[in-house]
């Protein structure tokens, strides 16, 4: 299903014409009217006139986290006061948070881009919607709220927290959609069970739309499993705008990027040049159309990779890969890059393992110790030492086959792992540099 | 020939290494009225495995389910020895010349006259009751655990 299908279906050479053009007002745009831009674009000798083909865009400086935090709060804003109608913001888990701010236009604009994931995912106007995003500073839940009521959906904006309630909502308002983190999703169906509730009996629910934080294949088919419903992965970012950059349409592989509102690239992290097509590296992302807080070059520091095969769906846009991690989530073990998800996707592919898990990175003299918690349940549990040993061993070969590290696995009491109900707490990193 | 009455049931609990996790399981026992007939601890670095051989397993499996431990039943063999120099030896021995794998093993303080008795758990329990009941080794029945 489309929201916009003629923009969604757009064929690749008008789609990469309309990019460029796009891409050359905002150049000016940004100039004349964010003097952190004007200053940028003079430094690198950038006018609209650089950019002749999509490519072109590898000679603009990049934007990074820092740029928000050094132009704090409104510093980075194309518009006066009088035209902006909502600021949000990131949690700033060091400082100060990144401040980001919309247009009207910007606010209708991003309405649809949800409106598009949400059809994509099959929502529509006959669903009944839970939003369990936090309502606030934070883009997910309004961004969801807006673009869902935007389809026509009946929305309960149950906002974050207070599991047992949600669930009771869920059960009496007979919820159909349900738009949270993936880690709450499993939490809730968990907390479900314990209540006595069989989703599959009790509850309507049919459709997930699952995002702000990476999650794995293996822990989209336990939260379909154990909530009866298909599970839709989205993208995005509050300093682009919030969700609805990419979202997952019904084939369930990769994110269709809105590419007539933004452009992506990926590269080396590192040398920040472009990977080949295909590989892993960082999406840095361009914004085209926004008035507020137009964007280029940001670095989101999430690692994807970028599919340009034609999708099933119709849909002529990239897709993007779900992310396996962050830049900055990236552990460097003994020298070997290690990324949580890829751990993750380990142990969800051993019969029985629970999705309960924490990383804890600890350093023993000069050398670093990975040890994995994972929650016990009557699977992983044998009466004779010799099987549960074995178990364990299994688990250990695995990854250290696959990460190139030795890890110790240690299995814990049943929710003795801080469940979370909005991003989940993976890694402990006890490590003092 | 009848095997099941020697199939004792045993509980075994999964506990952590950490301060008063071997307390708490007991607790949940005590409060369900449980008598411990006889207990081992196995112990690795980071976690233990407890063995129970109670009065009222069904009821001590759910109280335990209940209170949210990771628990499994499963069955062991009591065999009765003279509490004496040897006597131990003399069992293990027939055990060893009988080739029958034991898995684990541990004691269980008793009321038998001048008798100790020896709690196995064995690869194959069917085998092990009926080549022990040939060499007419003497195996208590479960009955004999219900008994406070």
């Amino acid at each position: 299903m489309f929201w916009e299908k003629e923009k969604e279906t757009m064929d690749r050479k008008s789609l990469e014409n309309l990019q460029v053009g796009l891409l050359r007002e905002k150049i000016e745009y940004a100039y004349n009217n964010i003097p952190f831009y004007k200053r940028k674009f003079d430094e690198y000798g950038i006018t609209k006139k650089s950019i002749k083909t999509i490519e072109d865009i590898r000679k603009l400086p990049f934007t990074t986290k820092i740029d928000f935090r050094d132009n704090y709060p409104f510093g980075l804003l194309a518009r006066p006061m009088k035209e902006i109608v909502r600021i949000h913001s990131s949690s700033g888990t060091t400082g100060k948070p990144t401040v980001v701010a919309y247009t009207k236009k910007d606010i209708k604009i991003w309405a649809d881009l949800v409106a598009r994931i949400a059809k994509a995912a099959g929502v529509t106007d006959e669903d009944i919607v839970q939003i369990a995003f936090g309502y606030g500073l934070f883009t997910g839940g309004f961004g969801l709220h807006y673009g869902l009521e935007n389809i026509g959906a009946a929305i309960i904006p149950a906002s974050s927290g207070n599991t047992k309630r949600q669930i009771m909502l869920m059960q009496d308002y007979g919820a159909t959609v349900l738009v949270c983190t993936p880690s709450y999703a499993l939490y809730m169906a968990e907390v479900a069970q314990n209540m006595g509730i069989n989703p599959k009996k009790d509850l309507k629910l049919r459709i997930g739309m699952f995002g702000a934080e990476p999650w794995s294949e293996q822990l989209r088919k336990k939260i379909e499993e154990s909530l009866n419903i298909k599970a839709y992965d989205n993208y995005g970012l509050s300093e682009i705008i919030g969700p609805g950059v990419a979202g997952e349409c019904e084939a369930q592989n990769g994110m269709h990027v809105a590419e007539d509102h933004f452009i992506v690239e990926v590269i080396n992290p590192e040398t920040e040049e472009p990977v080949k097509p295909g590989e892993y590296g960082e999406i840095v992302v361009t914004t085209i159309t926004k008035e507020a807080l137009p964007v280029f070059r940001y670095r989101t520091r999430d690692i994807t990779k970028l599919d340009y095969s034609t999708c099933k769906c119709g849909r002529t846009s990239v897709r993007m890969h779900k992310p396996i991690g962050r830049t900055d989530d990236m552990l460097i073990i003994r020298g070997v890059n290690v990324f949580p998800s890829q751990i993750e996707e380990i142990l969800f592919n051993i019969e029985g393992v629970s999705p309960h898990y924490q990383i804890i990175v600890d350093r023993k003299g000069a050398l670093d110790t990975v040890t994995v918690l994972v929650e016990a349940n009557a699977n992983l549990f044998f009466d004779e030492m010799k099987k549960q040993k074995l178990l364990l061993d299994k688990i250990n070969d695995e990854l250290k086959t696959t990460l190139g590290i030795d890890v110790d696995v240690k299995l814990v009491e049943p929710n003795t792992i801080e469940r979370s109900e909005g991003k989940a707490k993976r890694i402990i990193d006890k490590r003092k540099f | 020939m009848d095997t099941e009455k020697y199939k004792i049931p045993q509980i075994s609990v999964f506990i952590e290494n950490k301060k008063g996790r071997f307390y708490n399981t007991t607790k949940v026992l005590k409060e369900a009225n449980i008598n411990i007939r006889a207990m081992s601890l196995a112990d690795t670095m980071d976690f233990g495995i407890l063995r129970f051989v109670v009065d009222k397993p069904e009821k001590a499996y759910e109280s335990l389910i209940e209170s949210n431990f990771i628990v499994k039943t499963n069955e062991v063999i009591a065999v009765a020895i003279k509490d004496e120099s040897g006597g131990l030896s003399n069992l293990l021995k027939t055990i060893s010349d009988l080739d029958i794998n034991v898995e684990y093993m541990y004691t269980f303080v008793n009321n038998l006259d001048k008798k100790a008795v020896m709690l196995f758990k064995f690869e194959d329990i069917d085998l092990a009751i009926e080549k022990l009941l040939k060499e007419n080794s003497e195996l208590l029945d479960k009955d004999y655990f219900k008994k406070i």
